[in-house]
């Protein structure tokens, strides 16, 4: 951060293309140039483009391997679905409850389990990702197995931009403020970042909650598009299809979550039309991607204001980025 | 006036004792060496004085309360801060972020604000890159402060990571081998530098050095350690004659 101040006209510039892309969707909505088919898939971009940045905060930035990512969103998708269906409240509250009750799952089971380093936390978040999926399966209130069904469909394109918007705002701000180089410390080497006086424990679990928070966000949004969740919707392949996009993308790249999510939701949908060999293509494609990028699409560099500054030729674009 | 004293500090591993009935006293503004042959325990201490490791038995002191067994980030926070023998620093991240990471106790702004980005967030994160900046400059790092931090030559970090050191504002600062690697102009030249810190920050300094012209100009007193236990301590001229020393390094005497 060259110069740590407000740019109002770069702001309102950014504002501006950020509106201009919303209205302009919204239209091809309205008018039906997004038709049904493309409108799921938009939801899911935006869906996974939230899980994809989210996780990329505990995985990416904290270097914390975390394998139980759906669990986190399986939380926020019921509390979501209960609070509109079973209790008939709007669905602000839904989000409210889904983000609440996934960021509590996150401190319950960060706590224990970040005292384990590399193959037992990726073990143990594993594990906790399951056993939430079991505890939903086994609570008869929210339809055990069968899950629940007619949840009232609000999730719509303003919800899906809004809250993809404020996720990689969020994060961004986080990781470009003295916490985000804290959480960056812990990455980088946990005894160092220790002595210089980094309780590195409160930020290992500041950013699993963070990211569970938002997951739960993701969940909720989840719930109100597809109108029926059931636990196997959140099991562990789920986890790793969210943990695929942030490797792919490159982990500490919030630009490289962004685009691993919008490529592996697009890549799934374009390989649903060669049903007897998607597995393979898509194993294939990701198998390629590693042998060339093994640091994932972006490594950890950002596209941020300094590139479009540098696109643009001007040298007085504050970095955002490291 | 004493400002770290360790009392019977002791630490095994399995049934090896590092570190045995350890005794120790340095005094405020003192630049105190701890010396020893390889294998000796100097490093043990300075990681139990830091809270790396857990001590087994013992106390230490520091401006008269005990840290035993305290977190190391809250050791730190007391005002304790070191280096290590093999560089560890951020080592991914510019030079800048290395320093800024260090200054993160003294935050002046809320995460809530950093968030949104407020008019605190704006003027706390200027605060914390002018103070990074002036430390930075008293290391010549400035100019660098841009570049990845494993990007530095060798000796550029040995300084980085006393910069960084700094930045956590101690009142002893722990130097495991300071001047490992360099050669001998930039020996002078980091010694100089460290004598000159000491007054500039009204700073304790303990390291720990193989270099013993180094160890023998620059402090004061020295602490000689072998298997764990002091055996001898002094001023450098009582140090360089006294027999256990001789022996501990160089051997017993034939005959």
């Amino acid at each position: 951060m060259r110069k740590a101040s407000i740019k109002p006209l770069q702001f309102i510039f950014e504002a501006a293309v950020l509106a201009c892309l919303f209205t302009l969707v919204q239209y091809a909505i309205n008018s039906n140039i997004i038709n049904q088919y493309y409108q799921i898939n938009l939801a899911s971009i935006c869906i996974n483009i939230i899980l994809a940045v989210s996780l990329n905060l505990i995985n990416g930035f904290t270097g914390q391997l975390s394998l139980g990512h759906a669990g986190f969103m399986a939380v926020g998708a019921y509390a979501a679905a209960v609070m509109t269906t079973s209790l008939n409240q709007p669905f602000v509250f839904g989000i409210m409850a889904a983000c609440l009750a996934a960021a509590l799952a996150g401190l319950i089971i960060g706590v224990p389990t970040l005292r384990l380093k590399g193959d037992y936390l990726a073990i143990a978040t594993l594990g906790f990702g399951e056993i939430i999926r079991v505890v939903l399966q086994n609570i008869d209130y929210i339809g055990g197995p069968a899950g629940i069904q007619g949840i009232p469909v609000y999730t719509n394109w303003p919800w899906l931009f809004g809250s993809s918007v404020l996720t990689i705002v969020v994060i961004v701000n986080i990781i470009n403020s003295s916490y985000g180089r804290a959480i960056i410390s812990v990455r980088e080497d946990e005894v160092a970042s220790e002595l210089m006086g980094i309780n590195t424990t409160r930020y290992k679990v500041l950013a699993f909650v963070i990211g569970a928070l938002l997951a739960g966000l993701a969940g909720a949004l989840y719930a109100h598009y597809f109108y029926i969740i059931k636990p196997d919707n959140f099991n562990f392949l789920k986890s790793f299809d969210i943990l695929v996009m942030v490797v792919l993308g490159g982990l500490g790249s919030t630009t490289g979550a962004v685009i691993a999510a919008i490529f592996i939701t697009v890549l799934t949908a374009v390989l649903q039309s060669f049903p007897a060999i998607r597995m393979i293509l898509y194993a294939l494609i990701l198998v390629i991607v590693m042998i060339y990028r093994p640091q994932g699409l972006m490594g950890n560099k950002e596209w941020g204001r300094k590139t479009w500054g540098r696109i643009w030729g001007g040298k007085n674009g504050p970095s955002a980025n490291k | 006036m004493v400002h770290l004293q360790i009392n019977r500090l002791s630490k095994a591993f399995g049934g090896l004792s590092a570190v045995l009935d350890f005794n120790f006293q340095l005094d405020k503004n003192e630049l105190l060496g701890l010396i020893g042959p390889n294998g000796a325990g100097k490093t043990t201490v300075f990681n139990l004085i830091t809270g790396v490791y857990k001590p087994d038995a013992g106390e230490i002191r520091f401006n008269g309360q005990n840290i035993a067994g305290l977190p190391a980030y809250r050791i730190c926070q007391q005002g304790i801060a070191r280096t290590f023998q093999n560089i560890r620093l951020f080592k991914d991240i510019s030079v800048l972020d290395n320093v800024r990471i260090a200054l993160h106790q003294n935050v002046p702004y809320s995460l809530l604000s950093a968030v949104a980005r407020t008019p605190v967030f704006f003027k706390g994160e200027a605060k914390i890159e002018a103070q990074a900046r002036k430390i930075l400059k008293i290391f010549n790092l400035d100019d660098k402060r841009r570049e990845i931090a494993s990007n530095l030559p060798y000796g550029e970090q040995r300084r980085l990571e006393i910069a960084r050191a700094l930045a956590t504002k101690p009142s002893l600062l722990i130097l495991d081998e300071p001047a490992a690697g360099m050669n001998p102009n930039e020996t002078r030249e980091l010694m100089e530098l460290i004598q000159w810190l000491r007054l500039q920050f009204d700073l304790s300094i303990l390291l720990i050095e193989h270099d013993m012209s180094l160890v023998m100009g620059v402090c004061e007193r020295i602490y000689v350690l072998d298997y764990g236990q002091v055996i001898a301590e002094g001023r450098p001229e009582e140090i360089r004659n006294n027999p256990r020393v001789i022996e501990a390094y160089l051997g017993e005497e034939v005959g």
